[in-house]
């Protein structure tokens, strides 16, 4: 087990710049996401750090090690793939015991290590199948048995679960936490899946065109955007236009948006959709945010409903339980509001 | 209704099956046909000649060794000339399978393609005219090396295999190619970043997966070497008799059709007891 330590690294390819400048820390043990749009190289930086690619600039080091110089098959590494990338020649005990083979530990340390890695997966009873003879899940756990039994340094994922359906996605995320605390390996992977980024992880490292944008525990970044593309990216968010673009904010500001205490500067303003309330009458609290607005739309969805409503010259989507919306018919007026401490500051250049 | 549905279904099976069928009934079948009969005949049953139904024309292959031996010598070209298309074509296909992409690719598979374009005669009278004595490659070897050398490898071995391998080698590279296209990228990263050197990964992952492929393509060319005659008579002269040939010589310089029908039936047999041999080892690699 070891820490990782990417440092300002840049890769290109030919004339496109696909990582500039990426700089992030990962702790011994951790639980890493890479989150990003596509296109945004979360997968070339996963690759660099594998070792597939090498850098054009800045240091990755594994532990103690600087790694730029290492290929991949040297780099101690755990890897798994979106698709699972089980060899189909080979059983699964096979798959498993491929890198043990590889580096000659023995056959009896061998079966010992492929039982418990299987074991560990809760699949040891499936040894002796061939891989298209497994469900999706099963193939999944096989890949992760794969990844970790030669004791790698660290554990590097693929979006390993976009390939699965929704329930079971959900039981394989818990699974991968269980495992990868049992192991206590430090383990980083790219999702384009923000649920589950900020589900898993300890630390989420936000991409974008090749640069890193944000990167901290997930609280933080989800409640401190540091750019309107992180709040939008990350959970949704009303982006509120007008305001605070580049002004002094005033606080409070009679009628309007008010902010957090101890936000001097903004590029801009957001809220996010679950904080706001929607009600037929003036809030008269103090404290609070509010917009007169027209309801445009309501979307039912069980748990959560969704209301779009345009005010103020902006459209603010609302999440709320159903029967905490009040009946109203579409093109009426509402207002909405929210706390001050919902109002996200986005901070200036 | 599920009955016109169905009826409707095996019409169309068959209006796109019986073209093929009947073609391979009229051109293959038929004749074929003819030829097992004539196999059993004492002499060709045309004009005056005197026959009757007889097995000697099998027998004559059992009563001397000649045939035989002959028959070997072709089954080892056979395996000489896969062997080396094998060695030849497979690193070729593996290069345009996972290496090479994009138009680079099409015009190098272009190149592969061409001896199929180009008429079996004028390919191998070309190859006679670059392998003989005081040819081609002897002039261009004299060229570039210091030395003199003599290079005539005209009505030898070598230059039959050269020209078979060459007749053939599209053969291997274009099943090797598409077995090898089908292998996922990420099973060689895979396997990578567990360790594997490019050894392992070229015995333990690439050939294994591959091998489907490899055999279609080398049984491909076993089959018509074994029976080849044009590329052992021109390229081989004195040294080039071989199974091939001497049924060629039965049907157009002796005359004799029914003892070169029965020799060929006997090579389809062998051919075909050596691919029902080997189809355990196929099957096995097909899983």
């Amino acid at each position: 087990m070891a820490e990782v330590s990417v440092h300002n690294v840049t890769k290109r390819f030919g004339k496109f710049t696909a990582l500039s400048d990426v700089s992030m820390e990962f702790p011994d043990g951790g639980f890493f996401a890479l989150l990003g749009p596509s296109g945004s190289c979360k997968t070339t930086l996963l690759r660099t750090i594998a070792g597939f690619l090498f850098t054009d600039g800045g240091t990755i080091r594994i532990g103690q090690q600087v790694v730029d110089d290492i290929p991949v098959e040297k780099r101690e590494i755990g890897l798994m793939f979106q698709n699972y990338a089980l060899f189909p020649n080979m059983t699964v005990a096979d798959n498993v015991g491929f890198g043990l083979r590889v580096r000659k530990v023995g056959a009896s340390e061998e079966r010992r290590r492929i039982g418990e890695a299987l074991d560990l997966v809760q699949l040891g009873h499936l040894g002796d199948r061939k891989p298209h003879q497994l469900s999706g899940g099963q193939r999944q756990r096989v890949a992760l048995a794969r990844a970790i039994v030669t004791r790698p340094r660290v554990l590097l994922l693929d979006e390993p679960l976009s390939a699965l359906d929704k329930s079971l996605r959900v039981d394989m995320q818990i699974e991968l936490k269980r495992i990868q605390r049992e192991i206590g390996i430090t383990t980083i992977f790219v999702t384009h899946d923000q649920e589950e980024a900020l589900t898993l992880s300890d630390k989420i490292g936000i991409l974008r065109e090749g640069r890193m944008i944000q990167s901290g525990p997930p609280r933080d970044v989800y409640n401190n955007p540091v750019d309107v593309f992180t709040a939008e990216f990350l959970g949704d968010a009303n982006i509120i236009a007008g305001r605070g673009q580049g002004q002094r904010l005033e606080r409070p500001q009679a009628g309007g948006i008010l902010v957090p205490p101890g936000s001097d500067t903004a590029s801009a303003l957001a809220v996010r959709p679950e904080s706001i309330s929607i009600s037929t009458f003036e809030p008269i609290q103090d404290g609070i945010s509010k917009v007169n607005a027209t309801l445009v739309q309501r979307m039912f969805a069980g748990a959560m409903s969704t209301c779009i409503a345009e005010g103020d010259g902006n459209t603010y989507k609302v999440i709320g339980r159903d029967l905490d919306i009040p009946e109203v018919a579409l093109g009426q007026k509402v207002w909405l509001s929210w706390k001050a401490v919902h109002t996200i500051v986005i901070p200036g250049q | 209704m599920s009955t016109t549905l169905a009826n409707q279904q095996r019409s169309k099976i068959i209006s796109l099956l019986s073209p093929a069928y009947l073609w391979l009934t009229v051109a293959i079948f038929l004749p074929l046909s003819a030829m097992l009969y004539f196999s059993f005949l004492s002499d060709v049953p045309f004009g005056q000649t005197e026959w009757h139904l007889t097995t000697e024309n099998y027998q004559a292959f059992f009563q001397t060794t000649t045939y035989a031996k002959l028959l070997w010598k072709s089954i080892k070209l056979g395996l000489i000339v896969t062997g080396f298309a094998v060695l030849v074509g497979f690193p070729c296909a593996y290069v345009l399978a996972k290496v090479i992409q994009g138009r680079a690719r099409e015009a190098l598979f272009l190149l592969v393609i061409l001896p199929f374009w180009s008429n079996s005669l004028v390919r191998i009278f070309s190859w006679a005219i670059v392998l003989r004595g005081n040819g081609v490659l002897e002039i261009g070897l004299n060229a570039i090396l210091p030395f003199e050398v003599d290079v005539n490898l005209m009505f030898s071995t070598p230059a039959i295999v050269i020209g078979l391998v060459h007749s053939y080698l599209p053969y291997v590279i274009l099943t090797s190619y598409l077995a090898l296209q089908a292998i996922d990228d990420n099973l060689i990263d895979a396997a990578r970043s567990m360790g594997a050197g490019k050894h392992t990964i070229l015995w333990r992952i690439i050939l294994p997966l591959s091998l489907p492929g490899l055999l279609a393509g080398a049984v491909l060319i076993f089959v018509p070497v074994v029976g080849s005659f044009m590329e052992p008579r021109i390229l081989g002269g004195r040294v080039g008799t071989y199974f091939g040939t001497v049924i060629e010589d039965q049907f157009v310089a002796v005359f004799n059709w029914p003892l070169g029908a029965a020799l060929s039936f006997i090579l389809l047999a062998v051919v075909l007891v050596i691919l029902a041999l080997s189809s355990p080892i196929l099957r096995r690699a097909q899983t």
